[in-house]
């Protein structure tokens, strides 16, 4: 699916620091437009840190990361969602004590106002359930029912590349299940994806390309399907 | 009666309390801090209504908002001069940070103004004192303008939070900075608003407290700083109702506490109270129970 020859997102050589400890030890990724690229890798591999760095919670020490053509690295958080990349992070994290619909308008935060409304309805057909909850308070929803609203959300930016940080986690087998086909349907409505998964055969089944992350460092990459069948892959993160 | 007038004493009082804990309660929700320096706000915002109508010949319904403004000011500029470097900072610098600001206030002050106490002018409020019971009860007109400006901040502020755009970005910032980030909203800028509207309504519970108390000095404002500051746990620290409610029991206890049990003894009783308070419910009256990541 690699259909055009500029990267979208153009990750070079950054290097991440929390402190005196060395996170990201010069990864370089790259996602096309069109794309459902996934980063996999054990716990503290530095997934998470990759995609905080893009979106902008952290700064990388050294390095760079263009978006569409633009420098972004060193850019706060803030100012990189209106570009139109947006991250939906680890742990969901929605506004618990906002109502559901409130969340969603925070999504917009950066979109004019008359727009809203119209991102609005479009998310609750999408997630048809968030409809239903549209007035209740965020706190109070199931762990699916947060981790759609989180997608929403991120999606009411209106972005050209969204980021998942582990969807799928702390969910029932069956959300997991309807979480990638959201992942899916976004794809198809042209948002490109770049997906953080901890589980290694959900994601490499998902996506086009697949980036494989060890201590701070790309090991492998190459397209899922392969990685996918690759005896090094299976043995190190899908348990065969 | 007399009980009646102690009663309505206090809830004067303890109105203006609220309205500094207000300051307090919302800056610690959205920026995580204890702004120590926010009771010597509230002294500048005293001092520039009085240099308004002494000095300057403002007309009293000028002055207020003059030192409003000012206030406003000086609240944004100590938070970006102050506070802001000190954001990845642990809370003991921030703390501390605070702690130097209100001396470095009331010094100036000082340096200004001097430490001869300046009685503060009564034509600010002119209400004429309610006559109730045929006369049995005077509501002073200071009693009446500080209860209804409360109440009048109180519904403005409550509605700014939940239906405006920067009211909840606030919000959000408050529960999750982060994530707040991700929206796309300005955190330091949400803060700075925060630091702003508190700093206006100290000026304003300046200019009331020296209304109902007229001894200005450059520690006026450091005692009711710190009976809001315990109001503000006291009502559950972060929320804007928690507040109002500790701010108004507060001044009532204290008001009572003085008038019947000892006068010597009314602060002693105000904090022994919120001692008392903490040991039931550590989140105070209305706040909400922390919730421990796992």
């Amino acid at each position: 699916m690699t259909n055009a020859l500029t990267p979208m997102l153009k990750v070079d050589d950054i290097h991440v620091y929390y402190g005196a400890i060395h996170a990201i030890k010069g990864i370089s990724l790259e996602v096309y437009p069109d794309e459902i690229v996934t980063l996999i890798g054990a716990n503290g591999a530095g997934k998470s840190t990759t995609l905080n760095t893009i979106a902008g919670l952290l700064k990388p020490r050294s390095g760079s990361i263009t978006f569409e053509g633009k420098t972004i690295s060193g850019t706060p958080a803030n100012r990189i969602v209106p570009q139109g990349l947006s991250m939906c992070p680890e742990g969901r994290r929605v506004f618990q004590q906002m109502t559901v619909r409130e969340n969603l308008e925070m999504g917009g935060y950066t979109r004019p106002q008359n727009e809203i409304a119209g991102s609005l309805d479009e998310m609750f057909q999408r997630f048809p359930r968030l409809k239903e909850r549209e007035k209740q308070i965020a706190g109070t929803l199931s762990g699916g029912e947060q981790q759609m609203l989180a997608m929403a959300r991120a999606l009411m930016s209106h972005p050209r590349l969204l980021m998942l940080d582990e969807p799928s986690m702390g969910l029932a087998p069956i959300l997991v299940e309807q979480i990638f086909d959201i992942i899916r349907e976004l794809h198809s409505a042209d948002v490109t994806v770049l997906l953080v998964e901890q589980n290694a055969q959900m994601a490499l089944s998902v996506a086009d390309r697949a980036y494989v992350l060890e201590t701070g460092t790309i090991s492998m990459s190459g397209p899922a399907q392969e990685l996918l069948h690759d005896d090094a892959v299976r043995k190190a993160y899908l348990g065969n | 009666m007399m009980f009646l007038s102690n009663l309505l004493g206090g809830i004067s009082l303890g109105s203006i309390y609220a309205i500094i804990a207000l300051g307090y309660t919302m800056v610690y929700g959205i920026a995580k801090m204890l702004n120590f320096a926010h009771g010597d706000v509230i002294m500048v915002g005293a001092y520039i209504a009085f240099c308004a109508l002494q000095y300057w010949n403002i007309p009293p319904l000028l002055a207020v908002p003059l030192a409003m403004l000012v206030c406003t000011a000086l609240g944004v500029t100590i938070e970006g001069l102050a506070y802001r470097p000190l954001r990845q900072a642990t809370s003991l610098a921030v703390l501390i940070t605070a702690i130097g600001m209100s001396y470095l206030l009331q010094n100036l002050a000082l340096l200004i103004w001097g430490a001869n106490p300046k009685n503060f002018p009564s034509a600010l409020i002119t209400l004429p004192a309610l006559s109730l019971f045929g006369g049995e009860l005077k509501v002073p007109g200071t009693t009446i303008v500080t209860i209804l400006a409360n109440i009048v901040i109180m519904i403005v502020l409550t509605t700014f939070t939940a239906k405006t755009k920067l009211g909840k970005a606030m919000r959000c910032v408050s529960e999750d900075r982060g994530a707040a980030e991700l929206m796309g909203i300005n955190v330091n800028r949400t803060i700075s608003a925060t630091f702003a509207i508190g700093s206006a309504l100290a000026a304003i519970a300046g200019v009331l407290l020296c209304s109902a108390y007229p001894t200005l000095m450059p520690t006026t404002g450091s005692m009711p700083g710190i009976k809001a500051f315990t109001a503000a746990v006291f009502g559950g620290i972060g929320s804007i109702p928690g507040a109002m409610v500790g701010g108004i029991l507060l001044g009532i206890i204290e008001i009572l506490g003085k008038a019947y049990i000892s006068t010597e003894l009314g602060d002693a009783i105000v904090f022994a109270v919120l001692i008392l308070v903490l040991l039931v419910r550590p989140t105070g009256l209305l706040g909400k129970p922390v919730h421990e990541k796992v």
